[in-house]
């Protein structure tokens, strides 16, 4: 086990180094500079840019300084858009209000879609299943993007229950909307994941056994059943999380919450290097832990399981 | 369930698409082969006695009829089919019965220039010209949902087809070769799997965001095609390797057939099966991961228009406006469901371990 867990993250870091190449590269390639705007600067001016931000050195030893100061220091620089801000400070302080919004959107999503998936599961073909399959399938399919500003419209701007955007804190209700349609697709797929674990459980002969001593029908299925499952649930979880932390991309730009995400646009389409690098090695890191802590995670749940 | 221990490989992990979203019910690769039966389709076989025809059954004839018998994939296949005629047609057809085209504003009078509410005219009554009621610059809406699904089914299956392009490729090879290669390739596609793909494709597209909207548009191809084909790379390097061992294979080595040859000419035809299933689901995928785009406005640009910029541009008008959301948006959802439950049905039928005949 420890074995494995060293291999993966011997692994994980190159990745990491990866990714970060990747963007500097994308970044760096692309035609134009972050101070290139439709007027061109004087001369004089560009010059001292490209003095103060090292653009005046050859490309190798940029890419090393910035390595440098990632590896060595953990640190990103500081963003070129917001003046004086250090980029670990921006997600310092970004960080929680996606983190938050995502992992309650995600155990909204498990405490609804794990106890339908199993209903539909343990009631297969009946009309509960096909019934609450199509709607997860109608969940899959209504993008956010429409979902969000239709509950808007709904609960804000006709029935006046929920402020429709801004960031409030954790403990008002602000929170609720962005929370229930982040979460709605995930409810889906879990509810979907979950009905097709248990199908898949619910055959085998360990169920068989556990009902042939004569458990009761709530046992064979709270203890027995779900425990198998719930499996492609859990190994869902780790990417599911990553991409809920930072996905949140568009739920930020719809209720105007000062998230992880909403910072990564603005930095993409202001060219603030130092900002979409740091951002993306960010959520690459927060991808590859979660996905190390599922496969644990499935050792564990799973004694078959071995690595 | 077998009592050996099971190795746990991250390749068991349910396959992503770009935002996050598992493929739960991807085709598994050694469930479902389609394998070389489908060399002898369609041969009638004869009765010895009689002298009447057999229809022999096909295993796509076969397919078919299961298909027929999914409501809800028929469904699916119906409104996949309208929505795609109607999207091709239809602005063409407006342009010809009333006489404007989707981006037509009407600048000679000032008064039409606004956003009119489904079925309304300009004096507040009914009026049968706008059935989807008009943007905030008077211009039809119901064009402009028909004309931005042509480009969102265009980008869905351009982009799609990128993806299979390379995932048949590189899976194929893969599988084929074997070995070391194999290796290699599969541990590239296992970090590739990774990597936070939306978050670097918004970096690219930002990064290199084209002057004109059609440059964007090829942009676009390039990045949801680079990074939808992972998944597929693995179906078919699965299927592939349980094929490239069948004797004819072997016969085909045997007679002298090159690599490549063997590997595209009988080797992938034999994959198609599964590689269908997989890029009717992932149409929607990518239509969807486009719609994300350009609803944060890296995709997409003015004047073209797909149902993801629209909804982002009915989005700003929620509360006045409802209708420029809710027409793009529920067309965009209803378009996803159908595709995803006809991609449903499609696996379903084409597993012949569902086969219950």
């Amino acid at each position: 086990m420890l074995r494995f867990i060293i291999k993966r993250l011997l692994v994980t870091i190159p990745t990491i180094l990866v990714v970060i190449t990747i963007t500097w590269g994308l970044i760096r390639l692309a035609p134009g500079n972050f101070y290139s705007g439709e007027k061109r600067l004087p001369p004089a001016i560009e010059k001292n840019i490209r003095e103060k931000y090292g653009l005046d050195k050859p490309w190798y030893q940029q890419y090393g300084r910035t390595m440098w100061n990632i590896l060595r220091h953990q640190d990103f620089g500081t963003s070129l858009n917001f003046r004086g801000q250090s980029v670990n400070v921006i997600i310092r302080r970004s960080l929680p209000v996606s983190a938050g919004v995502g992992i309650l959107a995600y155990l909204l999503a498990l405490l609804i879609g794990i106890p339908v998936g199993s209903i539909a599961a343990l009631k297969q073909n009946s009309r509960w299943d096909y019934s609450s399959m199509a709607v997860t399938m109608l969940g899959i399919s209504i993008p956010n993007f429409v979902l969000g500003p239709i509950l808007v419209m709904i609960f804000s701007l006709s029935l006046y229950w929920l402020p429709p955007s801004r960031w409030n804190g954790f403990f008002s209700s602000n929170i609720i909307l962005p929370v229930v349609t982040l979460s709605a697709v995930y409810m889906a797929y879990i509810a979907r994941l979950t009905r097709a674990g248990m199908l898949e459980v619910l055959r085998s002969d360990y169920i068989r056994t556990a009902r042939a001593k004569g458990l009761s029908e709530k046992d064979v299925v709270i203890r027995h059943a779900l425990r198998g499952g719930l499996m492609p649930v859990v190994s869902y979880t780790g990417p599911a999380l990553a991409f809920l932390l930072t996905g949140t991309v568009v739920i930020e730009k719809i209720f105007a919450l000062p998230g992880l995400g909403n910072y990564f646009i603005q930095a993409s389409l202001n060219r603030d290097e130092p900002l979409v690098i740091g951002i993306v090695a960010f959520i690459a890191i927060t991808l590859l832990l979660m996905n190390l802590l599922v496969d644990i995670t499935y050792a564990y749940l799973d004694p078959r399981v071995r690595y | 369930m077998t009592d050996e221990p099971v190795e746990h490989h991250p390749e068991d992990q349910p396959a992503l698409t770009p935002l996050g979203i598992p493929r739960e019910e991807t085709p598994d690769p050694d469930v479902i082969a389609v394998g070389p039966e489908m060399a002898v389709a369609e041969a009638d076989v004869r009765w010895p006695e009689g002298g009447e025809v057999i229809k022999g059954r096909s295993l796509w004839r076969d397919a078919w009829r299961r298909l027929l018998k999914n409501k809800l994939a028929v469904f699916g296949l119906v409104v996949v089919i309208v929505i795609t005629i109607a999207a091709i047609t239809g602005p063409w057809l407006i342009h010809k019965t009333l006489g404007f085209t989707p981006d037509y504003i009407p600048s000679n009078d000032v008064r039409l220039i606004k956003s009119f509410p489904p079925f309304t005219g300009p004096d507040g009554k009914f009026s049968w010209t706008h059935p989807m009621g008009t943007d905030n610059a008077g211009r039809d809406q119901f064009a402009r949902v028909l004309q931005g699904g042509q480009i969102s089914l265009f980008v869905g299956i351009i982009s799609t087809l990128v993806s299979l392009l390379i995932g048949i490729s590189y899976g194929a090879i893969a599988g084929y070769i074997g070995g070391r290669l194999d290796n290699l390739m599969m541990r590239i596609v296992d970090v590739l799997y990774s990597l936070p793909y939306v978050i670097l494709v918004i970096v690219l597209l930002s990064m290199f965001r084209s002057q004109t909207p059609r440059g964007q548009l090829v942009l676009l191809f390039v990045a949801l095609g680079s990074v939808s084909w992972l998944t597929m790379a693995r179906i078919v390097r699965g299927q592939v390797l349980s094929l490239k061992n069948q004797e004819f294979v072997l016969a085909a080595r045997a007679t002298g057939v090159s690599t490549t040859r063997i590997i595209f000419r009988h080797l992938v035809p034999n994959t198609l099966g599964p590689v269908i299933v997989y890029a009717t689901l992932t149409i929607p995928q990518v239509m969807l991961t486009e719609a994300f785009l350009s609803f944060l406005g890296f995709g997409v640009q003015a004047p073209l228009a797909s149902w993801g910029s629209l909804a982002a541009d009915g989005a700003q008008n929620i509360a006045i406006y409802p209708w420029q959301l809710i027409f793009p948006g529920v067309t965009m959802a209803l378009t996803l469901f159908s595709l995803n439950f006809l991609g449903d049905g499609l696996r379903d039928a084409l597993d012949p371990q569902m086969r219950t005949e």
